[in-house]
This record gives C-alpha cells, structure tokens and sequence, in this order.
C-alpha cells in the first residue's frame, strides 16, 4: 500500500468519523457495517471483471441467493409444514432436475436429425406436466400451514453463520450453471445470461412462498451476536455502560453493531489475504496472462473457458457471502427489496471508483461510494433547503423539489462514476 | 495492460455487449493540418524521404522513397516485412512520419488526413475489408462517391464497363461475391471518386492464377484512363511485367529503383528476389 | 366443440396483446441494435433514454390538458409525442457531446462505453425521478376502445368478446410506420446508407469520405425517436412507471440479441418473438380449452404454464435456444 493509497483510507475513515460526530455513532457505525458488506462484494465483482473481465450485471441474483442461504440454514424448521409437503417438494425438485438431465442426455446420446428435436420437446414438455402434477399439490399444502406466520418449510435451524457458507454455496451453484451455459457458447453471453438469471431468481423468491415466504418476507433471522434487550437486561452490561457515561439502550445497540463489525472485518481482511495470495500465485499470474493475452494464453495450453469459470463461481461465491451477512445483519428477508440498481450496478460503481484490478480499490470503493449512498440524502436535502429557503412555503416547486431530494442519490452515483471513468479511468486505487 | 485506459477490456469478450467491427486504425494523421504549394516540379505523387512507424511505435520506414507518374504503373516489392504495405499506408497518412513529405501535384499534403487526402484525388484499396459486405455492389460504388454530389451514374456505368461482371451482380449483396469479384467491386468503389491515383495493397492476395491475369489487365486499362496506379504486390515477377516503375524495399529502405522491365533483367534482384 | 369462440378468447387473451407487446419491444430493440451497430456498445441506459422521452411527452401532454387541447377520440399524448422525440434528441446529443465523444476521440474500447452507459443509466433514471417521482402514471385519455367486448359480442353474436382498445391500435399502426419510415430511410436515402456503410466497415466508411460524427449524431437522433415513440406507446398501453421502464431494458436486450445485434429486421422479430412467448407462456388457457374440449373434460386449474412473474424467464430461456442453436442471432447480426 502506498501512502497515496493509505492517505484515501484516512480520508474515508475520517468522512465516517465525521458522520459519528456529527450525526450518531450509531449511523456511522451502520455505514461501516454495510461498507464491510459493499467491500466484500466489490471484491466478488472485482475477482470476475478485474482479473478476468467477465462482465457479470447479475450481482444482485447472487447477494439474493446468499440471502435465502442464511434463511435455509438458520430459521427453525416448520414441522407441519414438513410434514404436509416437505417430502413431496423435494421429490419435485428431483424430478425436475432429472428431467434436464436426461433431456441434456438425449440430445447427447441421439443422432441428429428431425427426430431428436421431437422426442426432445415430448420428453420437456411431459416433464413439465409432471413435475406440475408432484409439485402443485405439495405446494399448496405447504403454504396452507398458518401462512400468516409461517406458510413455508422454514430453514434446518443451524447457527446462522453457517449459512453464510450456505449462502456463498448456492451463488456458486447458479453461477456454475450460468456460466456453463454461457461461457460455454461459440461467444461469450455472459452479460445477458446474468442479468436474466438475477431477473429470475428474484421472481422465483417474490413466487415461491413455499421456499422462502415470497413477498410475505421472513423476518426474525437468528443473529450471532447478542440481543439489545438482553443486553439491557444483563446487569454487567448495565454497570459498564455506566462506567462509560453511556445511555443504556444506545450503549447496547453499539456494542451489537460493533460486533457485527467485528466479524465482518475478519471475514473481509480473510478474504484481503486469500485473494491476495492467490493473485500472486501461478494462478493468479496465469489468470492475468489470460486476460491480457487470450491467444496467447489459450497457444500455451491454458484451458482458458475453465478458468473463466472457475473465477466465475468465486467471485459469485464471494457475492453470496455477503448477501448471507446483509440479511444476517438486516435480521430479515425481503425479496423485493432486491434491486438492481442497487444491488448490482452500484456494485460495478464501487469497482469502477475504487479500481478495477486492484483489492484494496474494490475495498475502498465499497466504502466510499456507500458513505456517499448514504449520505447524499440528507446532504441534498440540506442543500435544497437552501435553494428553496428563497421561496414561498407551500408553493409547488418547492415541496416538489423537497420531496425529490430522495432521487438525488442515483444522479449523484451516475455523477461520481462519469467522472472517474473520465478523468481517472483506472480508478482511485489503480491495478498495479 | 495497454498504455491508454481507455483502451484496456480486460479481455472481455462478450459480444452481447460490445461490437468488435470498429475502426482498426491505429496511427493515423488525426485532425488535419493544411496542404501547402510547393515550388519545382516532381512526380505526380511522392512519398519522399519517409521515416515513420504506427502510433508511437518504432520506425518501420527508414528514409523510403516512393513516387508515380500520372498515368504510369508503379509497384512496390519485397520480401516479407520489409514495409511494403506501411510505405503505401505512409503516402496514405496512415501512419506517424517522423521524417519526410508526401506531395501531390505539387501540393505538400503531409498534415492531410487520409480522408482528406480522399478528397483530393487520391484512392485506396486496402488489402482486406475492403468491400462493404452487407451492401449491395451497386451501394458499394454508391458509397465510393459519396463525397460527390454530382450526377454519378456515368461513372458506376464506367466501372460496369471495365468490370461487366459487376454489372450482372448490382444488386446482390457484395459479400456474396468469390474473392475475384470482391477485388473487382473494392477497385470499382474507389474508382468512383474519378481519383487522380488508385492505390492497390496487394490487390491478388489469395485469388487464382487466372483471375490475378485478369484484374492485371484491367489495372493497366484504368492506367490507360490517366489515373496513376501506386501497387504493392507480393507476386513480384507478374507485377513487375506490368510496372512502369519498380521499388524493391528492404526492411523499409529502398534497394533497388528502377523501371519494371530493369529490375526484372537485373540479376541480383533476379537473384534475391524473383527466385532466379 | 366451439373452435370460433375457443379462437377470438385466444385473440382477445394472447394475439392482440401479444402483438402490441411486440411492437413495442421491436422499436425499443431496434434502438439498441442500432447503437450496437454504429457506436458498437450496448445502450444500459436505452430503458432510461425510453422512460425520460415518456416523461417529457406526459408532461407536455398534461400542459396541452390544461389549455383544453386534444385530438379526440385519440389521446393527447399522439400530438405531445413529436415534441417528447425532439427533447429526447437533444438530450441524447448532449449526452454524446459531452460523455461519449470524449471516448471516441480516445478510440475507447466498446466494453469502457458499456461501463460508461451505467452512468448515463444512474443519471437519466435519477433525472426522471427527480422530475416526474417513481410512481406510475397514467396518461392516455380519449376514446379507449376501437371495439369494445360488448360491442362484439352483439355484432357477431358469439359468447366470447374481442376488445381491441385504441392504445393497441395505435400502437400496432404506429410500429408499422415508424418501421417502413426507418427500413426506407436505411436502404434508400444517402444519409442512411452512410449509416449502414459506417455500421459494415467503420476504416472503409471513412475511406469513403462518410463523417462519423455525422453518422453518430443522426443515430441518435433515431434512437431518440425510437426510444420515445417505444416508451409513449407502452406507457399508453399500460402505464408509465420509471422501473418498469428499467426493468424493460431484460426483454429489449433479449429481442435485439435473439434476432442478432445490428441487424434491425432481427430486432424486429427478436420483438414478437419475446413478446408472445412471454405473454402465451403466462397465459391461463383454461377459458380456450373450455371451449375446445368435451365438458366432461374441463381443465379444473387455470391451465398456466407459469405465473406472469416468471415472464422474464421467458425471455431468458428463448434468448438461451436461440444462442446455444444459432450463436449470431435469427438474423445473423454481429454477435460472435
């Protein structure tokens, strides 16, 4: 790290640290638990587009995915509900997934010709039907069970954060489908195919109640660290809150927001030294070779499809990961709250700013362009007080230009990343 | 990593999202300056004295001379690399000279661009992509002559004339054509601009023996026009029989000047380059 | 057995809708096609450049409103339309002239101006927030059905109704002048001949003497029409509401890839294609079937392939065949 690059740091340390000051420590603690978060998903964007260029815009499908991760593992298990459907749906699942395979089997095993195309579509399409047949039923059983509360199978009931690691598994399960299809083309598809796949796999969570409640949303995920009520409970809690002249309640959602960040900022310096290493590696020269020269790299025996795929399943990993912590941190899941201006292009704005190819970029620029997030709302509502002090309250203009400061933020990140592609296109941070 | 950001993809390939069939030009004279009259009288076109190589890169030419009369044949040869193509793309301003001028009909035209060197009289065909392969032959003259905005039919049926092939063909897509007729469609669009001199990179490159006789034929009737014809040509001994002038290059210097027909008696260019 | 009814609800359900869906994804995908083409990017912002031209004829239609102008029994929004594309133009040259054109002179490569098109996307969506708010907005007036259910229904005494309102009319005529206007202005006008001489051989097209800033400015002029009259008509059809439009960018890219990028009769079909696989995928064919099969055989469910929120797997999935059959497209465009 050079001082250049530390003095950045500082800066957004201190833009933070103003926040506590002036604002609340609380506030500024959030800020830096989600720009842990940011941060680990700028790395995942990073691994993909700065070490190998994949264009991947369907982030958010893969936070998301993490997010349903976290509710598999950790919310208890509805026992009626497992007991009406459980089974049932997953033997639809199976059959599903059989019939693809076989359907890929066909099309392998059989001659071409007008026949493979028929037995082909007879066989999808019975599958289809079939798999309905299994699936419906089970279904509609599952989400009868008190859908006020629960109406869904619920999770295994595990420690939350092994469902952080469940989380990071199903990104790389649908990131290893995706891109096996996408990248396995004549040409590369893979920015099409992933924002299709994020479209998708939203609506499968908005739709399937049964799997995570749908847009009913879960809410009330086990945490890892302790309760503010308990906290404020406990006596030696109390007593050393005192002893820092510190208001018991705001003493207690400190300390919860200070250990999330603790964790997170282990999972995130972890994750520093592991890709860090890795870039330094064979592996890593060899990724580089193949960015900057394909012929080459492919003229040396380099199987260049396999690695891009394999830096695509981490990168997608490393995506859910954070998207398993978010909904930790959040304590709650909500499907439609996944958007992709948010979720996956402000992502690509954190990168683009911070510095495609460049770890530490990818971290800074999570926290600054969050920082920013953040805070261009109450800082553009300042600033329309003062334009609008001029006029007449009440008047139109102004309670429109008032109530329109919510929308600055968007202007603000397209603003922010203009004029760094412009005037410093490698970044604040660059790749070295 | 290239040295522009800008110009760094990481290696992406995904063509759902970019298109690759942009400009591939990479040196060439950007805004353009001014062409200015010069004294005594020389060749109709002259490349004098070039030294230059793409963009920033190294020198390939190294103080070459190249010129034409107006109506003659001139053709450059040489072994492979020697900068045949560059001192073309050179007279062109395709490229950074560094040292060196370019005059045409008494103008120095150094600081032109090419397309403004275009409009001055002076026609290229590029060795490869140069037809408009989605269009039709008849859009691909169209297109030749789109910096006129006179009447231009008189001129497509001139190229008809010489190519009466194309006029079987005017209305299918040019890249539909065999190799031959491509090359035939790519000289009758830069004829279309009634150019002072046509200038050829490698106009046979990968047709058959038959059809290269044939497009030397025709070259020679265009000559006959009054256009000047500037050729680089890798069948050295056939271009050579054709030439009015000849230029050996040799790793981007000239070796050997002389008329066609010396060069081809001259036995040590029989010797290193003709094969005996 | 009633195949005449079992065919006009198919028609009222699938066919009508479907078409009009279609055309107006056919003219949102020629927009990007023809960026594709001739600036050689893909346009993230297209779905935002569609959203602000609605905007800005819905906010000249509701100040035509309040003068009392109106072309009854059309909506208003047709005589605001022609002033929503000339903002739109100058709006989009701005936006060269100050962004892309600085990339062009640096010969950026095409992935740099897909990155740098997520800004102008940021911009634009938080531009049309800011003046018109997210929420939806309706803003078709004058008569709403060319023919109305009922109407039918007594005209040809048939149990089933066939509605076609006048959004999907105009639409559908509209789509097709806006289509034969373009095609003729491609193959037979100098200027866009130029266009897709540029589009086929940019280093040849300036050989040629043809300007490529000229070139640029009058695509996006183009595309400022195309992306205006795109987004009025489906915001006539439905309604207006930014992130729909956003949203929209999915199908769009997906019919402009299916009928291979920079062909514009490819993103013509790519349009229907997407739209009726969407719309026939998610429809319940309970009501057709009814009529169709013996009433002892009556589906009892509603007979739908998929819930309508899965129509953008729909496109997903046909994008996929398409690809993994025919890697340029239907059309055989620059893709691979």
């Amino acid at each position: 790290m050079t001082r250049r690059d530390a003095s950045l740091f500082v800066i957004v340390a201190a833009l933070i640290a103003g926040t506590g000051v002036l604002q609340s420590w609380n506030s500024a603690l959030a800020i830096v638990n989600m720009g842990l978060i940011s941060a680990i998903m700028a790395l995942g964007v990073n691994m993909q587009w700065g070490y190998a260029g994949l264009f991947n815009i369907g982030v958010m499908g893969f936070v998301a995915l993490g997010g349903l991760g976290a509710v598999i593992t950790a919310m208890p298990p509805v026992e009626p509900a497992w007991a009406a459907g459980g089974p049932r749906v997953l033997s639809a699942l199976a059959l599903g997934v059989g019939t693809i395979a076989g359907a890929v089997m066909l099309w392998r095993r059989m001659r071409k010709g007008p026949l493979r195309p028929a037995v082909l579509t007879v066989w999808l399409v019975a599958g289809f039907f079939l798999y309905r047949a299994v699936f419906d039923p089970a279904v509609q059983a599952i989400e009868a069970i008190d859908p006020a509360a629960t109406g869904y199978l619920g999770g295994l009931g595990l420690p939350v954060m092994l469902g952080w690691a469940v989380g990071g598994l199903l990104a790389a399960g649908a990131a290893w489908l995706i891109g096996k299809t996408a990248l396995g083309l004549r040409a590369d598809y893979l920015a099409i195919a992933t924002l299709g796949i994020a479209e998708i796999i939203i609506a499968i969570l908005k739709n399937e109640d049964w799997l995570s409640r749908g847009v009913k949303n879960v809410i009330g995920l086990p945490r890892p660290v302790p309760y503010e009520v308990d906290l404020q409970e406990s006596a030696e809690f109390l007593a050393q809150a005192e002893q820092l002249g510190l208001d018991p309640v705001i003493a207690s959602t400190l300390f919860v927001k200070l250990c999330y960040a603790g964790i997170f900022a282990v999972i995130l310096l972890a994750l520093i030294w592991l890709s860090e290493t890795a870039l330094k590696s064979p592996w890593g020269r060899m990724m580089r070779a193949i960015r900057d020269n394909e012929t080459a790299a492919e003229a040396m025996g380099k199987n260049v499809k396999a690695r891009h795929l394999q830096i695509f399943i981490l990168g997608s990993a490393v995506c859910g990961l954070a998207g398993a912590m978010m909904t930790t941190l959040d304590g709650q899941f909500i499907p439609s709250a996944y958007q992709p201006l948010r979720f996956t292009f402000l992502v690509w704005v954190m990168v683009i700013v911070g510095g495609s190819g460049n770890n530490l970029g990818a971290v800074l620029g999570g926290f600054l362009i969050w920082f920013f997030w953040v805070q261009v709302e109450p800082l553009g509502a300042f600033l329309m007080e003062v334009v609008t002090s001029g006029m007449t309250d009440g008047s139109p203009l102004k309670t429109h230009l008032l109530d329109s400061v919510a929308h600055m933020r968007l202007l603000t990140m397209g603003v922010i990343l203009l004029l760094v592609l412009r005037f410093s296109p490698r970044g604040l941070i660059p790749e070295r | 990593m290239s040295g522009n950001p800008y110009q760094d993809d990481r290696g992406n390939k995904d063509r759902t999202i970019t298109n690759t069939g942009g400009s591939e030009w990479t040196g060439a004279v950007r805004s353009g300056g001014r062409a200015e009259r010069v004294n005594g009288d020389g060749p109709f076109l002259i490349g004098d004295g070039m030294t230059g190589g793409y963009g920033t890169g190294a020198n390939i030419l190294q103080d070459c001379t190249i010129s034409v009369e107006r109506g003659e044949i001139a053709v450059i040869v040489g072994p492979n690399g020697a900068g045949k193509s560059t001192a073309m793309k050179a007279v062109f301003g395709m490229l950074t000279l560094r040292g060196g001028a370019v005059r045409l009909n008494g103008e120095d035209i150094t600081r032109l661009t090419p397309q403004a060197r275009v409009a001055r009289g002076m026609a290229f065909v590029p060795q490869t992509n140069n037809i408009f392969t989605s269009m039709t032959v008849e859009e691909n003259l169209e297109m030749g002559a789109f910096l006129r905005r006179d009447d231009i039919s008189a001129t497509i049926a001139e190229v008809y004339d010489l190519f009466p092939v194309l006029r079987d063909k005017r209305r299918q897509p040019a890249g539909e054509l065999s190799g031959g007729q491509r090359q035939q469609v790519a000289v009758g669009r830069a004829l279309m601009t009634r150019p002072g001199v046509l200038m050829l990179d490698e106009p046979t490159a990968g047709v058959s023996p038959i059809v290269m006789d044939e497009l030397f034929d025709r070259i020679i009737e265009v000559a006959r026009t009054g256009i000047s014809i500037l050729m680089v040509e890798q069948n050295a001994r056939q271009a050579l029989e054709i030439a009015d002038k000849g230029f050996v290059l040799v790793q981007g210097a000239n070796a050997y000047t002389d008329t066609g027909k010396a060069l081809l008696a001259d036995p040590d260019v029989r010797r290193t380059f003709l094969g005996g | 057995m009633d195949f005449l009814n079992a065919f006009v609800a198919l028609a009222n359900f699938v066919l009508i809708p479907a078409t009009a869906y279609g055309a107006q994804l056919a003219l949102g995908a020629l927009g990007v096609t023809l960026i594709y083409g001739i600036l050689r990017f893909s346009n993230f912002a297209h779905g935002d450049t569609m959203a602000f031209g609605t905007m800005v004829t819905i906010l000249f239609t509701w100040w035509f409103q309040s003068m009392g102008l109106s072309l009854d029994p059309l909506p208003t929004a047709l005589a605001a339309l022609p002033f929503g594309i000339v903002v739109t133009a100058l709006l989009l040259l701005g936006t060269d002239r100050i962004v892309y054109r600085f990339y062009r002179e640096q010969k950026a490569k095409p992935v740099i101006l897909v990155i740098v098109s997520m800004g102008v996307m940021f911009i634009l969506n938080g531009l049309v927030r800011f003046i018109i708010g997210p929420d939806e907005q309706r803003f078709a007036d004058g008569e709403r059905f060319l023919i109305s259910a009922r109407d039918f229904k007594e005209i040809t005494g048939l149990e089933e109704g066939l509605a076609i309102r006048t959004t999907q009319g105009i639409t559908i005529i509209t789509a097709v002048i806006v289509v034969a206007l373009l095609f003729w202005f491609l193959k037979s006008t100098r200027t866009g001949k130029s266009m897709r001489a540029f589009s086929d051989n940019e280093d040849l097209a300036l050989l040629s003497g043809i300007n490529p800033e000229r070139v640029v400015a009058i695509t996006w002029v183009i595309v400022a029409a195309l992306a205006t009259i795109a987004g009025v008509l489906y915001g006539l059809d439905k309604s207006f509401k930014p992130f729909t439009y956003f949203q929209l960018l999915l199908p769009i890219f997906a019919a402009a890839i299916v009928g291979g990028l920079g062909s514009p009769l490819g993103a013509i079909a790519g349009g229907f294609l997407i739209a009726f696989s969407e719309v026939s995928v998610t429809y319940a064919y309970k009501k057709v079937l009814g009529y169709l099969l013996p009433e002892n055989m009556e589906p009892e469910g509603l007979v739908q392939l998929l819930s309508t929120d899965y129509k953008f797997a729909v496109s997903f999935v046909i994008l996929i065949i398409v690809l993994l059959f025919r890697p340029t497209g239907l059309f055989r465009g620059k893709t691979a």
